[in-house]
């Protein structure tokens, strides 16, 4: 039964409602938008015993507060941000119950830039073009197409979903502040000298605070063009590498435009995508190159991985319970 | 000949040549129309732009080689469809005025008069080569090099939904209220991007624009209309073979 599930007591930075993005509108111009990490975000979903694809909030930076206006299953996964229960704290990867009346505080971030609160049951927001994610840009889906505010109420269709559920150790992602992320080249890499290109994948680039839902910029050693930096506009997938006439490489995320006009030297491989997700600023990334197989390889992986373990929690396997 | 790329571990890149033209425009939406025909499982969406279309799938349905694999075949059948039908969309426009704010700078910059400019400009059929940048934006060709201007030096912070404008060799309209460096000569009272539609942007790729020049008055009669969802655009069928 539709109910309120919470109230907002604070914001946080930017909190919104998030899920797995608005496919098929690329065509007319409208970014997918959807969680920024797709890993924290199902596991989330796994561990209330929602649907992998489930709306999330997504709280980046600093985490709201929030009410809780029945009972219900919760799960946080993502950055680490320290979230707290009527002055206790809880565990994140982790589902538990929360009272009506508790008050659950996501802090600030410890590490990790983004984290994913999950309830039993979702969250109730109109559907935008098959899409419950929000598009804070042009101002559509979600909650009223922003982030929330204080004094704004969440409904969902609540339950309390028995044992409680963790994820195993081996499988929390750890947050540093040095990262390798894996690349397929092009598409316009003939666009670029073969030194720049070497130098891409061999040089620290720092991400700077530019950087947000649409994109990273990030800052190092300048890659440079052989005949300038436009390109006629072609279409600009998630993980896009953009570099404009600066040299400093841009990587386009969750809420991108569709389309773009500058050369772009690589596309971040889906598997590291969630580590570009959660990378605060003065993060050092580097970059490998990787073939198309093996991206596809790791992907398929971990797509195994997240259906064995919604399987594996629907059957109450043991390595899974508290 | 077309060439196939990665574009990351979900999504490839077919390219049709590397200029703009309406020849390679009209080969990408025959190319959309049998690939579509084809019901290729895993495919999740197609996006044409000027001389490409990504696709973009899943490859737990279909991996990078045997989609490679595909989409030759499909090519190497090509070209035996008729024409795609296209509609022209005619958007009535109020040129000049405060929310034309450079109708006169194009027109002295041309030595031309703003009447001239008008007349231009509203007797072309644009066609519409891709949208993006914003929702229900369109990537238009066909603009008169005689209507060509610079962008402004120094971008408007904003400009209002419905603005019509140049910049360099590009003319357009803006769906929604957006930043932008181009000469607006002209506002539109239709509603171009609307969330609560399926689709919701008015205009598709492949389609055309034509701008009817209409007064203050209509302008707000018009409005009045799109306000009560009474509106509707009106459309021709573009003539085959021109």
């Amino acid at each position: 039964m539709k109910t309120a599930i919470f109230k907002v007591v604070k914001s946080g930075l930017q909190t919104t409602v998030q899920d797995l993005g608005r496919e098929g509108y690329q065509q007319y111009g409208i970014s997918p938008s959807g969680a920024m990490d797709h890993f924290s975000m199902q596991i989330a979903n796994i561990l209330v015993g929602n649907r992998l694809g489930e709306a999330v909030l997504e709280a980046a930076f600093v985490g709201p507060e929030l009410e809780a206006l029945c009972d219900m299953t919760v799960a946080i996964c993502g950055g680490e941000f320290s979230p707290i229960v009527d002055g206790w704290k809880v565990p994140m990867w982790k589902s538990f119950l929360l009272k009506k009346g508790q008050l659950l505080s996501i802090g600030p971030c410890g590490s990790g830039a983004r984290t994913y609160i999950a309830a039993a049951g979702g969250y109730d927001v109109p559907l935008v073009l098959g899409s419950k994610s929000t598009f804070l840009s042009s101002r559509f889906g979600g909650y009223d197409g922003r982030a929330l505010k204080k004094g704004d109420m969440l409904s969902g269709f609540p339950f309390v979903q028995k044992p409680f559920k963790r994820l195993p150790l081996s499988l929390i992602p750890q947050y540093t502040k040095q990262l390798n992320v894996r690349v397929i080249l092009g598409p316009h890499e003939e666009r670029f000298d073969e030194e720049s290109i070497k130098r891409f994948f061999t040089e620290k680039y720092l991400v700077t605070p530019q950087s947000n839902r649409m994109g990273y910029q990030l800052k190092g050693p300048k890659v440079e063009h052989i005949t300038g930096p436009d390109i006629i506009s072609d279409p600009v997938p998630f993980g896009g590498i953009q570099v404009p006439a600066s040299g400093q490489p841009i990587i386009l995320m969750a809420d991108r435009q569709t389309t773009g006009g500058y050369t772009r030297i690589g596309t971040v491989i889906s598997a590291d995508l969630p580590l570009i997700a959660q990378a605060v600023p003065d993060t050092n990334i580097t970059f490998s190159m990787v073939s198309i197989e093996e991206a596809q390889r790791l992907y398929l992986e971990r797509r195994m991985l997240l259906k064995h373990l919604a399987i594996a929690a629907k059957n109450q396997e043991p390595s899974f319970s508290k | 000949m077309i060439e196939i790329k990665p574009l990351g571990d979900k999504a490839i890149k077919v390219s049709f040549g590397k200029e703009i033209s309406e020849m390679i425009h009209q080969k990408i939406k025959q190319f959309i129309t049998q690939l579509e025909a084809a019901n290729i499982i895993g495919i999740i969406e197609l996006v044409p732009a000027y001389n490409s279309v990504a696709i973009y799938y899943q490859p737990e349905f279909i991996s990078f080689n045997v989609l490679v694999n595909r989409i030759k075949k499909i090519y190497k059948t090509f070209g035996i469809e008729a024409p795609v039908q296209s509609i022209v969309y005619e958007i009535p426009v109020y040129y000049g005025g405060a929310t034309g704010p450079d109708l006169s700078y194009i027109a002295d910059y041309h030595k031309m008069s703003k009447e001239d400019v008008i007349e231009l400009h509203s007797s072309q059929e644009y066609l519409i080569y891709m949208l993006g940048f914003v929702p229900g934006f369109p990537y238009l060709g066909g603009l008169p090099k005689k209507l060509a201007v610079p962008r402004l030096e120094h971008p408007r912070p904003s400009v209002a939904a419905g603005s019509v404008g140049i910049g360099g060799n590009q003319t357009g309209i803006y769906p929604s209220v957006v930043p932008s460096g181009w000469r607006i000569l002209g506002v539109t009272p239709v509603t171009l991007f609307d969330i609560k539609k399926t689709p919701p942007s008015l205009f598709s790729t492949g389609n055309y624009i034509k701008f009817d020049p209409i007064d203050g008055d209509e302008f707000t009669r018009i409005k009045q209309l799109v306000n009560e969802r009474k509106y509707t655009v009106k459309t021709y069928r573009k003539g085959l073979g021109e």
